[in-house]
């Protein structure tokens, strides 16, 4: 008989060559010192890889009502809200989120992850077809393989490619979804929403904006790049996540649809998992009020990402995206090369993402950095430092070579 | 093969090479995925540009049951109809 894990020896394989290179993956971090600081191999450690965008994660009054609600509700709910009930603080982070929106419905899912397999799951079906992003999230793929729709795969960001799949399509009896991201996670740019509302307008669809990375980050009120953009009111469904600006765990959608909760009952991973704990919906909550009582935070995050963005640039290094944006990714060579670079920037005291295919778009190499509000210029100006060292030296000798 | 599979074949050939980075030689009973050793993400980036070159919809749910060179003739051939 096979062995069924036979098949992840390409896997082992290529886990073998990461800690060849010296390290893991995903390394421990030993302690917390702060939003932007971790213990990490017993070295005091920036961290510029967290998505920790909003540097809530230490806020004292996220913390005590955490500590409130795990004293007032114990430690978990044991259950899913359909088998359970729920409790008053599900509804309460709910309504705070559907307010900090301006939206009239909004439901809470266990993980981000699980937001986007619910909400994709939960809207269309086997007669519907879901016309998505080349580049989208893993769990937008896996919760359009979960509804059962007919998917249709367009090129990243262009409005156009997308007008044309939907003329060659025409009407399939279903209905069409159109997802789209606020920010993409690996290159740090954002969906051009206005081209596609124009698209929209033509065809007819129905648009969900994942506004993972984007929530709490863009717009004059914080709700994402519909809101940067505007159009806010053309995003027929929302999805975001706890898990980045907000310092928590979970995950929403949101709509001003009047059959929106239905959604609840259309939607396995809302039915079938417990909902989320007492001290993540009450951090969530107590977040989602910062994010609205402190607009700065953002104003501190456009000026640190544009400082690290130009930083970067300054030292000839090429970037995911032209665009200033809090994910700000450093193109490398190869894999063996970005993997020892990735290495000697975490041992020098800087904490950033490797990503490489098939996670990335176009097979890229990436160092991808997230910054924070919570950053100092001088943790910044560390970064752009470490970057030129270690970075900037190895990718002018690999070029010359 | 008929003539019209031949054609099909020497199109998607033509389409598959910037993504058979080990120059593995293209035969009907190729596993595409496997025998090029090629990602996911790799493998719907080509089937893209089968959908741009032949002017069609081959949606992803499609691909699970595609694996081989002759599976992706008869996905064209079939769209082809519709």
């Amino acid at each position: 008989m096979v062995d069924l894990l036979d098949k992840n020896k390409a896997l082992l394989d290529r886990m073998q060559r990461v800690a060849e290179a010296g390290s893991r993956v995903g390394p421990v971090n030993e302690k917390l010192l702060s939003p932007t600081r971790a213990i990490i191999d017993g070295r005091d450690t920036i961290l510029a890889g967290t998505n920790n965008y909003m540097g809530v994660t230490f806020e004292a009054s996220c913390i005590e009502a955490g500590q409130q609600a795990l004293a007032e509700y114990g430690t978990g709910t044991t259950g899913s809200r359909i088998a359970n009930g729920s409790y008053a603080i599900h509804e309460e982070l709910e309504q705070e989120l559907a307010g900090f929106l301006g939206m009239k419905h909004c439901i809470v899912f266990s993980t981000g992850y699980q937001a986007n397999l619910g909400m994709m799951a939960g809207l269309a079906g086997p007669k519907d077809t879901i016309f998505l992003d080349a580049d989208s999230h893993s769990s937008i793929y896996d919760g359009c393989t979960l509804s059962g729709a007919q998917l249709v795969r367009f090129r990243h960001n262009d409005a156009a490619d997308l007008d044309k799949r939907l003329t060659r399509m025409g009407d399939t009896g279903g209905g069409h979804l159109v997802v789209l991201e606020g920010i993409y996670s690996m290159l740090g740019d954002r969906a051009p929403l206005a081209d596609f509302v124009e698209v929209k307008k033509k065809h007819g669809f129905q648009l969900l904006v994942d506004e993972a990375h984007s929530f709490g980050v863009l717009g004059p009120n914080g709700c994402g790049l519909a809101d940067e953009a505007g159009l806010m009111h053309e995003a027929d469904f929302v999805v975001g996540t706890f898990s980045k600006s907000i310092g928590a765990i979970g995950g929403f959608g949101a709509s001003n649809h009047p059959m929106f909760e239905t959604v609840r009952y259309s939607s396995k991973p809302y039915m079938f998992t417990a909902s989320p704990s007492p001290a993540s919906v009450a951090t969530a909550t107590a977040a989602i009020k910062v994010l609205a009582r402190e607009p700065d935070r953002r104003d501190r995050l456009q000026s640190n990402s544009a400082r690290l963005f130009h930083g970067l640039r300054g030292l000839g290094l090429e970037l995911g995206c032209n665009e200033v944006s809090p994910v700000i990714a450093v193109k490398c060579a190869d894999e063996p090369s970005t993997l020892v670079m990735w290495n000697e920037l975490l041992a020098a005291g800087v904490y950033v993402n490797i990503a490489l295919p098939p996670g990335t778009p176009g097979k890229l190499c990436l160092l991808r950095c997230s910054v924070s509000a919570a950053h100092t210029e001088a943790e910044i100006d560390r970064i752009i430092e470490l970057f030129a060292t270690v970075v900037a030296g190895n990718q002018l000798a690999a070029a010359s070579a | 093969m008929t003539d019209d599979e031949q054609e099909i074949f020497d199109k998607l050939s033509e389409l598959l090479q910037p993504f058979n980075e080990k120059q593995v030689e293209l035969k009907p009973q190729t596993e595409i995925a496997v025998d090029l050793a090629i990602d996911s993400v790799s493998v719907m980036d080509f089937v893209m540009e089968v959908e741009d070159h032949f002017d069609m919809d081959i949606p992803l749910n499609v691909l699970s049951d595609t694996h081989t060179m002759k599976d992706m003739i008869s996905v064209v051939q079939a769209r082809k109809k519709t």
